[in-house]
C-alpha cells in the first residue's frame, strides 16, 4: 500500500472520531446539526477515498448515499423539524463536559485494545478502519446516553449509523443490495422517528424524553 | 572549526531570537489594526516602547519585597535561554541538547512562577487574581502541551528538539491525524499560554477580565521593560516551535554550510510573516471568552493531545 | 570507614535506643533538648555518611544474625545497596530533623512527650531498613508505627489531633495486619520467615497476585496511596514540625523500601498486569493528593496531602518499571526504577525542607492557617528564601531537583510503546496525561502557598509581628535548600549513586551519568534525550545577570518607592487581598465540581439590609464518604449487637467458650 494512499485513509477515518467527539459537547441544537452533516462528509469522503484506492465502485454509490442523505436531506430536514417544534432556542444541558470528554476518550482507548487486538493479522487500513468504527459507533451510543432531547437522541443515532458504514467499507464493502436496504432502512427509522417527534410534542409540549418517563410513571 | 561554527549558530539565534521578537509583535499589531481598517502604530513600535520604558524610573510599591524586583529578570532569563533552545532556521544549535522539549516547557513555567507570585507580592486584589487566574489557566495548560510532546515524542522517538524537527521534515512522517490534532492543539495551548485574544486581551486594562496583565500591573520602567520583552519572546518561542514541528521545510540540517543556513532564514522570515497574519485574522476574527469558558477550550486542547497520543497506536510504525 | 557498614548500622541503631532510655530518665532538664538532638544528629550522620560510603563503593551485600527474637529464626539483617539507599535517605533527613530541632525543640511545651520517641521513631525506620526476616521487619515496622503514633499525640490536648492518632492508629494496625499476612503467604507451609528464604523460593502465581495485593495494600497505606490515605493529612500535620518532617518526608519513604524489597526482590517474576495495579492507584493519588493540597488551608495539611501526590508520582515511576520488568525489558525497568528512587530522595529533601519552614512559620506567629498569614518574606527573610526553593523545587521546575525525576519519569513513560501488551500501552500514556496534570496543579498549589503565607501583606496581627527563626532551624532549611538545588543541578553523579541500589534489585543500572560529557545526564542515547541541569542552571544566571549589567548600564537606576497602584484602587484593608481560598477558586471550579463535589453558595442580604453577603464552599471527600463511612457504621451496628455480650451470667459465658472449643474440634475432625 503506498504511503500517501494509506496515510489520507487515515487521516479521514481518524478525523471522523475527532467529529464524533465534536458532537459530544455541542449544546446547541443547530450547532450539533452542522457538526453532524460535517461528520457526514467526512464519512462519505473517507469511503469515497476507499473506493478510489481499492478499486471499488460501489463504494463510491455509498459515499453518495452518505453525502446525499446523511450530509443534505437529513440534516435539512431537521432542521426545518427542529423550527417547526420551535425548540431551536433551547439550549441542552450535556451534562459536564470534562467527565463526558473523558469517558470518550476512555472508549476511544477501550476500542483501540479491543480492535487493535482481535484483528491482529489483518490488513492495517482495515484493522485501523474497524477501530475506528467501533470508536465512533461506542461515541454514538454515549451521544445518545447522554443527551436528553429527542432531536440531538436521533442525531446521536445517525451518527452511530455512520461508524457501521465505516466499519463496512473496512471489510471493502457490503454487497450493494445490502448497502441500499441499509441507507433505507435508515430513511425509514428517520421519518418514523420523525413522526415520533411530533407526537411526543403534540402529547406533552415538549421533546424532552423525560418526560416520556414522567408520563411511564417512572419518575415523580 | 565545526564547533566555532555551531557556536556562531547558537550566538547567532540568541541575539537574533531577543533582537525579532518585539519585531513579531509590532507586526501582529499592525496587521491587527490595518484589519480593522486603523491605521496602527508603526511596526518598530515594540522597540519604542520598550526604550521609553528603560529611560524610565522604577516605580516599586512601598511594601514590595525583594523577590518583586528580582523576578523582571528571572523571567526575562528564563524565557530567553527556553527562546534560544528552539531551532528557529537551523537545528545545529550546539547546546540544544541541555535541555529536550519537556526541559524548554517546565523552563517556561519556572517563569510563570516567578511571574505568578510576583503578582501576589504586592498584595493587591488585582495580582491575586491574575495570579489565580494564571495558574488554573497553567494548570490545563502544561498538561496540554505534555502530551503534545508526547504524540511528537512517541513517533520521533525523543524528546530532543533537534531531533523532533529532523524527523519531521524527513519523508517517514505522512499524514497522521494523530499530528493534526496536536498541531491544532499546540496553536491552542500557544494562543492561551501567550494570553491572545480568546483567552486573555494583552491591550487591555482595568478590567476584571485580566489575566497577564493584572499580574504586571505594579510593574514600571525598567522592570515592566523586561516583562514585556520576555512577553515577546514567549509568542516568538511559541511562533518557532509550531513552525518548526510542523512547518519544517527549509530549515537547515545541523552541519550545514551558510547557504543553507540562509535558505533557512529566509524561510524563517517567511514562515514567521504567514503566522503573524494568521495570528493578527484568528484574533480579529474571535471574541474573548469569558474566564470560566477557558477551561473548554484548553479542556478541548488536552483532550486532543490525549486523543492524538491514543491514536497514535493505531497508525503504522507503533 | 572499611570493613562492616552493616555493624555500624546495628551500633548506631543500639545507640539510638540508648539514646531514648536516656531522654527517657533525663528529659526534664532543659540542657536535654539540645543534648538529645545533638546526639541525634551525630548519629544520623555518622549512619549517612556510612551509607553512602557503602553505596558508592558499591560494598558487596552483608548478612548479620543475632541470637534474639523468635528461637527458631534469630533475628536476620542484610545491608545491601537498596538497604544502603534508603538507610542514606531515612539518616539524611534524620539528620536535618535533628539539627533543627536543637532549635525548634526548645519552644517545645511537653519536651518528654518527644524526647524519648523521637530517637526510637529514627532507630525503628532504620531497623525496618535493615530487616532480613519477616519476624523483625514486622516488629520494627509496629515499633515505627507507635513510635510515631506517640509523636502524632503529643500534644494530644489540641482539639482533633487524638481523632488523628486514633484514625493513624487504626489504619497502621490495618497495613501492619495485610503485611503480616503478605508475609505468611509468602513464607510457605514450611515458615520460611528468613528473607533468603522467600528469595530463592518464588510462590506460585496466585499465591503472588494476593501477596502483591496485600503488600500494596501495606505498604500503600503508610505511605499514603489513594484511597488508603486518610490518616495522612490528620496525623502528619498533628505532630511537631520536624516530626512531620520525618513522617511524610522519610516513614512514606520507608514504606516505598517496603514495596520494593517485597515486590521486585522477593516475589519473583511479575505478572504483567502488576504493572497495572500499581500505575493506577499511583496517578489517582497523585491527582487526588494535589487537588486536595489546593482546596485546603491549613498549611501543615496542605504539605501533607502534597505528600500524597509526590507518593503517587513515585509508585508510578514503580508500576512502570514492574511492567517493563515482567516484559524482560531490563533497561527500561532500571530507568523507571531509577526516577522512581531518585524522587525518593527529591522528596525526602524537599518535604522536610517544607515542613521545617512551616514550623518556623508556626512558632513565630501561632498560626496554621493561611488565612491568618502573609507578607512573611519581609519579618523571615531566610526562612523565606529556603521555602521558595522547597517550593520550586517540588514543582518540579529546573533547574531543582524533582524536576529530574519527573523528566526521567516522563522519559520512561515514552518507553511504554515497547510494551507488547495494548492494556499496558494505552495506559501508560493515560497515567502519564494525569501526571502531567497532577505536576501542573502542584505548581499552582505551591504558588499558592507562599504566595499567600509569604508575600503580600500580613493578615493578622500575629503574622505581622512574626520573628525571624533561630539559628539551627535556619542552617537546616539552607542546607536542605542547597542539597535541592545541588541534585537539580548535578543529577548525573546522582543517578550513579543510586546505581547499585537498582542493580541489586532490578538486575542493571543505568549508563554510567558521571562521565557524559559536560555533566549531562543521558538515560538511554543521546539522539533520543539528554538534560543538563548545569548548563541550564548556568545559562539562566548568565543572562540574569547578563540583563541586570545591561539594565544597569544603560537604563535608568532610579527606583521610587510609592504607595502600591492597584489600579488606582485604594484598598488599605489587607483583608481586600486575594485570600488562599479565593485564589484555589477558579481551580475549585474547574477541577473539584465534579471530583470533590465543591459547591458554592450565596447567601445575599436582601435589598436595603446591611447585613453581609455570605458566600459558602462545601466540599465532600468522596473517598471518605464512599468508603470509609460505611465500614465505620458497619463496625458501630455491629459492636452494638455484640453489647449483648458484655451482661451475660457465668453459666453462659462457660457455655460460650464450651461452644467455641467443640465447634474447634469438629472442624479439626472434618479437616483432616
Amino acid at each position: 500500500m503506498h504511503g500517501l494512499n494509506f496515510d489520507v485513509a487515515h487521516l479521514l477515518a481518524g478525523s471522523l472520531v475527532l467529529v464524533s467527539f465534536m458532537m459530544l459537547y455541542q449544546d446547541r441544537l443547530y450547532a450539533l446539526l452542522n457538526v453532524f452533516a460535517l461528520h457526514a462528509v467526512v464519512l462519505s469522503a473517507s469511503v469515497a477515498w476507499q473506493a478510489y484506492i481499492h478499486d471499488a465502485p460501489h463504494l463510491y454509490i455509498t459515499a453518495a448515499i452518505a453525502l446525499l442523505f446523511k450530509a443534505i436531506v437529513i440534516p435539512i430536514a431537521l432542521h426545518r423539524m427542529i423550527v417547526r417544534l420551535g425548540i431551536h432556542r433551547e439550549i441542552e444541558a450535556v451534562g459536564s463536559i470534562g467527565p463526558t470528554m473523558l469517558a470518550g476518550i476512555g472508549l476511544v482507548g477501550l476500542s483501540m485494545a479491543v480492535m487493535l487486538r482481535v484483528t491482529a493479522d489483518s490488513d492495517l487500513l482495515a484493522r485501523e478502519d474497524l477501530a475506528f468504527a467501533l470508536a465512533v459507533l461506542l461515541l454514538g451510543l454515549l451521544i445518545m446516553v447522554t443527551r436528553r432531547n429527542a432531536v440531538s437522541q436521533v442525531v446521536g443515532f445517525m451518527s452511530l449509523e455512520n461508524g457501521l458504514v465505516l466499519a463496512a467499507t473496512g471489510a471493502r464493502g457490503m454487497p450493494l443490495v445490502v448497502e441500499i436496504s441499509v441507507a433505507f432502512s435508515v430513511l425509514i427509522a428517520f421519518i418514523v422517528i420523525g413522526i415520533f417527534l411530533f407526537r411526543i410534542r403534540e402529547r406533552f409540549d415538549t421533546v424532552d424524553v423525560q418526560a416520556l418517563d414522567r408520563f411511564r410513571g417512572e419518575r415523580r | 572549526m565545526a564547533l566555532i561554527a555551531d557556536l556562531a549558530v547558537q550566538g547567532l539565534q540568541m541575539v537574533l531570537v531577543v533582537g525579532a521578537a518585539p519585531l513579531l509583535t509590532g507586526t501582529v499589531r499592525k496587521l491587527k489594526a490595518r484589519l480593522l481598517r486603523r491605521r496602527g502604530p508603526s511596526i518598530i513600535q515594540p522597540y519604542r516602547d520598550l526604550l521609553r520604558l528603560l529611560r524610565k524610573d522604577a516605580v516599586v510599591a512601598e511594601n514590595a519585597s525583594w523577590l518583586f524586583r528580582v523576578s523582571p529578570y528571572l523571567i526575562f532569563a528564563a524565557t530567553w535561554v527556553a527562546a534560544a533552545l528552539v531551532p528557529t532556521f537551523g537545528t545545529g544549535l550546539l547546546f540544544s541538547w541541555s535541555a529536550d522539549l519537556i526541559a524548554i516547557v517546565a523552563l517556561l513555567g519556572s517563569a510563570r512562577f516567578v511571574v505568578t507570585l510576583a503578582g501576589m507580592d504586592v498584595g493587591t486584589s488585582f495580582g491575586g487574581i491574575g495570579s489565580s487566574r494564571e495558574v488554573m489557566i497553567a494548570s490545563l495548560a502544561e498538561p496540554a502541551m505534555i502530551m503534545i510532546i508526547f504524540s511528537l515524542a512517541l513517533l520521533a522517538r525523543s524528546t530532543q528538539l533537534s531531533t523532533i524537527a529532523a524527523f519531521m521534515s524527513s519523508p517517514a512522517v505522512g499524514l497522521r491525524v494523530s499530528l493534526a490534532m496536536a498541531s491544532v492543539a499546540l496553536v491552542m495551548v500557544g494562543i492561551a499560554e501567550n494570553g491572545r485574544i480568546p483567552i486573555d486581551n494583552p491591550a487591555t486594562h482595568l478590567e476584571l477580565t485580566m489575566v497577564h496583565e493584572a499580574m504586571v500591573l505594579e510593574y514600571s520602567g525598567r522592570h515592566l521593560a523586561l516583562i514585556e520583552l520576555a512577553g515577546a519572546l514567549k509568542l516568538l518561542l511559541y511562533v518557532s516551535l509550531i513552525v518548526c514541528l510542523f512547518m519544517p521545510w527549509g530549515i537547515a540540517p545541523a552541519g550545514t554550510g551558510w547557504q543553507t543556513h540562509l535558505l533557512g532564514a529566509a524561510a524563517y522570515l517567511g514562515k514567521l510573516t504567514v503566522a503573524c497574519v494568521a495570528l493578527a485574522l484568528f484574533e480579529t476574527m474571535v471574541a474573548k471568552m469569558r474566564v470560566f469558558r477557558v477551561p473548554n477550550f484548553l479542556g478541548a486542547a488536552l483532550m486532543l493531545g490525549l486523543l492524538g497520543t491514543l491514536l497514535l497506536f493505531v497508525s503504522r510504525g507503533l | 570507614m572499611t570493613g562492616a557498614p552493616a555493624t555500624v548500622s546495628l551500633l548506631g541503631m543500639a545507640a539510638f535506643f540508648a539514646l531514648s532510655i536516656f531522654a527517657l530518665a533525663g528529659g526534664r532538664r532543659r540542657l536535654a533538648t539540645p543534648l538529645v538532638y545533638g546526639a541525634a544528629l551525630a548519629l544520623s550522620a555518622m549512619l549517612h555518611v556510612n551509607a553512602v560510603v557503602a553505596l558508592v563503593a558499591a560494598a558487596p551485600a552483608e548478612t548479620l544474625s543475632l541470637p534474639m527474637g523468635l528461637p527458631w529464626i534469630g533475628v536476620h539483617f542484610r545491608f545491601d545497596a537498596l538497604a544502603a539507599f534508603f538507610v542514606a535517605v531515612v539518616n539524611l533527613g534524620g539528620a536535618a530533623a535533628s539539627l533543627y530541632a536543637i532549635g525548634y525543640g526548645r519552644s517545645e511545651t511537653w519536651p518528654m512527650r518527644v524526647l524519648p520517641l523521637f530517637p526510637a521513631f529514627l532507630a525503628s525506620m532504620n531497623l525496618v531498613v535493615l530487616a532480613d526476616d519477616a519476624f523483625t521487619f514486622l516488629v520494627a515496622w509496629e515499633c515505627m508505627s507507635l513510635a510515631s503514633w506517640g509523636l502524632v499525640v503529643a500534644h494530644h490536648r489540641t482539639p482533633d489531633n487524638l481523632r488523628a492518632g486514633y484514625v493513624y492508629i487504626l489504619m497502621a494496625s490495618f497495613g501492619t495486619f495485610a503485611l503480616l499476612l503478605a508475609f505468611g503467604l509468602l513464607a510457605g507451609p514450611f515458615g520460611n520467615y528468613a528473607f533468603d528464604a522467600m528469595r530463592v523460593n518464588h510462590p506460585a502465581p496466585l499465591i503472588a497476585n494476593l501477596a502483591l495485593a496485600l503488600v500494596l495494600i501495606g505498604t500503600g497505606s503508610k505511605a499514603g496511596l489513594v484511597p488508603l490515605h486518610v490518616w495522612l493529612p490528620l496525623a502528619h500535620p498533628a505532630a511537631p514540625s520536624h516530626v512531620s518532617a520525618l513522617m511524610s518526608g522519610v516513614m512514606t519513604k520507608v514504606a516505598i523500601y517496603a514495596f520494593v524489597r517485597v515486590v521486585f526482590d522477593l516475589l519473583g517474576p511479575p505478572a504483567w498486569w502488576w504493572g497495572i495495579v500499581v500505575i493506577l492507584p499511583g496517578a489517582a493519588s497523585a491527582v487526588i493528593g494535589i487537588l486536595s493540597a489546593l482546596l485546603e488551608q491549613d498549611l501543615k495539611r496542605v504539605l501533607a496531602y502534597s505528600t500524597i501526590e509526590n507518593v503517587g508520582f513515585i509508585f508510578v515511576g514503580l508500576g512502570l518499571a514492574l511492567a517493563f520488568r515482567s516484559n524482560g525489558l531490563v533497561a527500561m525497568s532500571v530507568l523507571a526504577l531509577t526516577a522512581a528512587l531518585f524522587h525518593v530522595l527529591n522528596h525526602a529533601l524537599l518535604k522536610s525542607l517544607l515542613f521545617f519552614g512551616s514550623g518556623a512559620v508556626l512558632t513565630s506567629t501561632g498560626i496554621r492557617s493561611l488565612e491568618g498569614l502573609g507578607g512573611l518574606i519581609h519579618r523571615m527573610p531566610v526562612t523565606a528564601v529556603a521555602v521558595l526553593a522547597g517550593c520550586m523545587g517540588i514543582s518540579a521546575l529546573p533547574p531543582f531537583n524533582a524536576f529530574v525525576s519527573e523528566w526521567l519519569t516522563f522519559q520512561a513513560i515514552l518507553l511504554s510503546p515497547a510494551l507488547p501488551q495494548w492494556g499496558l500501552k494505552l495506559i501508560v500514556p493515560a497515567a502519564g496525561a494525569l501526571l502531567a496534570l497532577a505536576v501542573a496543579l502542584a505548581a499552582a498549589c505551591f504558588v499558592r502557598i507562599f504566595g499567600i503565607a509569604f508575600l503580600g501583606r500580613p493578615r493578622s496581627d500575629a503574622g505581622a509581628q512574626a520573628q525571624e527563626t533561630d539559628g539551627f532551624s535556619r542552617m537546616a532549611m539552607i542546607l536542605l535548600a542547597a542539597l535541592c538545588l545541588g541534585a537539580g543541578i548535578l543529577p548525573g553523579f546522582v543517578i550513579d549513586g543510586i546505581g547499585p541500589a537498582v542493580q541489586a534489585v532490578a538486575g542493571g543500572q543505568m549508563p554510567h551519568q558521571a562521565q557524559v560529557a559536560w555533566l549531562s545526564i543521558v538515560p538511554i542515547a543521546q539522539s533520543r534525550s539528554s538534560y543538563n541541569g548545569l548548563l541550564v542552571f548556568f545559562f539562566i544566571a548568565a543572562s540574569a545577570l547578563m540583563s541586570v549589567a545591561l539594565i544597569h548600564l544603560l537604563a535608568s537606576r532610579n527606583t521610587r518607592r510609592v504607595p502600591a497602584w492597584d489600579c488606582g484602587f485604594v484598598d488599605p484593608n489587607p483583608a481586600l487581598q486575594y485570600t488562599a481560598v479565593s485564589f484555589a477558586q477558579p481551580i475549585r471550579r474547574v477541577f473539584a465540581t465534579t471530583l470533590f463535589m465543591a459547591r458554592e453558595q450565596i447567601a445575599m442580604p436582601p435589598p436595603g439590609d446591611a447585613a453581609p453577603a455570605r458566600l459558602r464552599v462545601r466540599l465532600r471527600d468522596l473517598i471518605w464518604d464512599t468508603f470509609y463511612v460505611p465500614i465505620g457504621s458497619a463496625v458501630g451496628i455491629a459492636s452494638e449487637r455484640l453489647n449483648v455480650l458484655q451482661f451475660l451470667t457465668i453459666r453462659r459465658y462457660l457455655s460460650l467458650v464450651f461452644l467455641a472449643l467443640i465447634i474447634l474440634l469438629a472442624v479439626l475432625a472434618i479437616w483432616r
